[in-house]
């Protein structure tokens, strides 16, 4: 018995935020597509039902046995445009609607996967399904939208680019009443993975078996307090070093609870998300782990490669840890759901062109950014496409999720509680891309050689 | 034969008269043999750790987790009852 090792366990989870952040059941409803949409949503209802009625049980008694917080039980299906497709005279917002009072039903807190794929094109499943964001996130409470507009395979859709710019802000207007947090759960993807387990981007792609559980470590917290306790005077190696062992132990942790998972509820582990997610809590901040390491405040000069730094060594040490690592695996930058860049923000510090640069080297993208809302559509859309772009090039995944909010300027602010949280407007380069962005057609997939 | 099932239990707190008893007692009522215990006094804190066999025990882990998190409220302390396997699993390759 190592009393030294056991108390640091404590320590982390007691004092530095330390728990899995999500286990996620992915689901495929590829076998409830049926020509008649009331039976599909049926179908959709039962289905997730029977297969989850145990998940949030199961995930609540796993954490009492090992002493560690599981904080979210949720729930990836398969892009609900793929079953649209099949009943073209119904709206998608039934679907929305099922998935909806199916994730009540089980108790998870989120369900993701009111998506589609639309790197190469549209079918019509996907237009109907894309169409119909606005309306099936202000009517539901609990579902979660991505759309994937681009692969490095398959160059960037920028008809989709232009028709998502307009989706964001309608879904924002029409959740206006509630801090226009619609916009909040509704992700723009590029090269979007199919087992990611962290919301909102969650869905359930069609290369996945029936069922599947995918679990989301966190941890930022531990990270920043080994830096902290142990950094002093250390060089850039050794502090890359210190975070591979910090990873590391997170991720065994992350990888046990997937195991037990899979086998209490009898269904197949697919991947470990290795992520850096932060929470508005003091401490559990992303923002902090680049702060301790040096920085003056999170957007400084240096910001992008202390973070290039992080991103790599929690892979590092996360992959020797797990039997099988996954979805966006890396260091999240949600801007409204880390206390140091909520603050950096505000100071202005951090800046949206920052965030940008940041986005080249960190898990994925542009996150919980709000925005003005009288901002154009065709300037989120032009947000999109830079996004895109970088996610394309440098054959990583991308993504916009940015929050206009209704009737407020930069300087104001949105507070959306809990995980969410909360965060000051941010100033937008209101220069028009109108004439790019309606343009349309496709930007070719890059060149895979000649990199320079 | 049964492959012995282990957790560790671990009381951080303010000193007191009666710690050790109270949490041992606990540990025999609920049918649980104590194989190892340390403790020590950092800067006027109380740390005890202790690890059990609880093979046999009367409740599964997490059951025992509320009944010792009552005991650690009534004691104002901080008890754990965990697993071994989260030990293992995150210092051990």
């Amino acid at each position: 018995m190592n009393t030294k090792e056991i108390l640091e366990t404590i320590n982390m989870i007691d004092n530095e935020d330390l728990d899995v952040r999500t286990i996620t059941m992915g689901i495929s409803l590829l076998d409830c597509i049926h020509p008649d949409g009331e039976k599909a949503a049926q179908a959709i209802y039962d289905k997730i039902c029977r297969y989850a009625e145990r998940l949030v049980q199961t995930g609540e008694d796993i954490s009492r046995q090992y002493g560690i917080p599981i904080i979210n039980k949720r729930i990836s299906v398969t892009p609900i445009a793929m079953v649209a497709g099949a009943c073209p005279a119904m709206s998608p917002v039934r679907f929305a609607k099922a998935l909806d009072s199916a994730a009540r039903s089980v108790g998870v807190n989120f369900i993701g996967g009111y998506s589609a794929l639309v790197h190469k094109g549209f079918g019509p499943g996907d237009y109907a399904l894309i169409e119909s964001i606005p309306e099936a996130l202000s009517e539901t409470e609990l579902v979660c939208s991505s759309v994937n507009v681009g692969t490095t395979k398959a160059g960037i859709n920028m008809d989709a680019v232009k028709k998502m710019g307009r989706v964001v802000k309608e879904t924002a207007e029409r959740t206006a009443d509630r801090e226009c947090i619609g916009a909040a759960k509704l992700v723009v993807f590029c090269n979007a993975p199919e087992d990611n387990p962290f919301m909102a981007g969650a869905f359930h792609g069609p290369g996945e078996p029936d069922c599947v559980i995918n679990v989301g470590v966190s941890g930022p917290g531990v990270v920043r307090a080994a830096i902290k306790k142990e950094g002093d005077g250390k060089s850039l190696t050794e502090i890359a070093e210190l975070i591979k062992r910090t990873a590391f132990k997170i991720t065994r942790m992350g990888q046990l609870v997937a195991q037990e998972a899979s086998r209490r509820l009898c269904v197949p582990f697919g991947i470990v998300d290795l992520s850096l997610a932060p929470t508005p809590a003091i401490g559990d901040s992303v923002a902090y782990i680049l702060e301790a390491m040096g920085l003056s405040q999170c957007g400084a000069h240096g910001t992008t490669a202390a973070l290039a730094l992080l991103n790599d060594a929690v892979k590092k040490g996360g992959v020797m840890a797990s039997s099988s690592v996954g979805g966006l695996s890396g260091a999240f930058i949600p801007v409204t759901e880390d206390a140091g860049m909520i603050e950096a923000a505000r100071s202005g510090c951090l800046t949206l062109t920052k965030l940008e640069a940041m986005t080249a080297v960190c898990s994925v993208g542009l996150d919980m950014i709000c925005i003005p809302g009288d901002t154009s559509p065709e300037i989120i859309s032009g947000i999109i496409a830079d996004e895109a772009a970088i996610g394309m090039v440098n054959s990583k995944t991308t993504a916009v999720r940015v929050i206009p909010a209704v009737g407020k300027q930069a300087g104001e602010e949105l507070d959306f509680g809990g995980l969410l949280g909360m965060g000051p407007i941010m100033d937008v380069n209101t220069a028009s891309p109108l004439e790019f962005i309606s343009r349309g057609g496709r930007i070719p997939a890059p060149l895979q050689s000649l990199k320079n | 034969m049964e492959k012995m099932e282990k957790a560790v239990i671990t009381v951080i707190g303010k000193d007191m008269v009666g710690i050790l008893a109270k949490v041992t007692a606990l540990c025999a009522e609920k049918g649980m043999n104590v194989l190892e215990v340390t403790q020590s006094i950092l800067q006027d804190l109380f740390v005890m750790v202790m690890l059990v066999d609880i093979t046999g025990a009367a409740a599964g882990v997490a059951e025992l987790a509320d009944i010792f998190d009552d005991l650690g409220a009534k004691m104002d302390l901080k008890i754990h009852i965990m697993h071994e396997d989260i030990f293992n699993s995150m210092h051990r390759i």
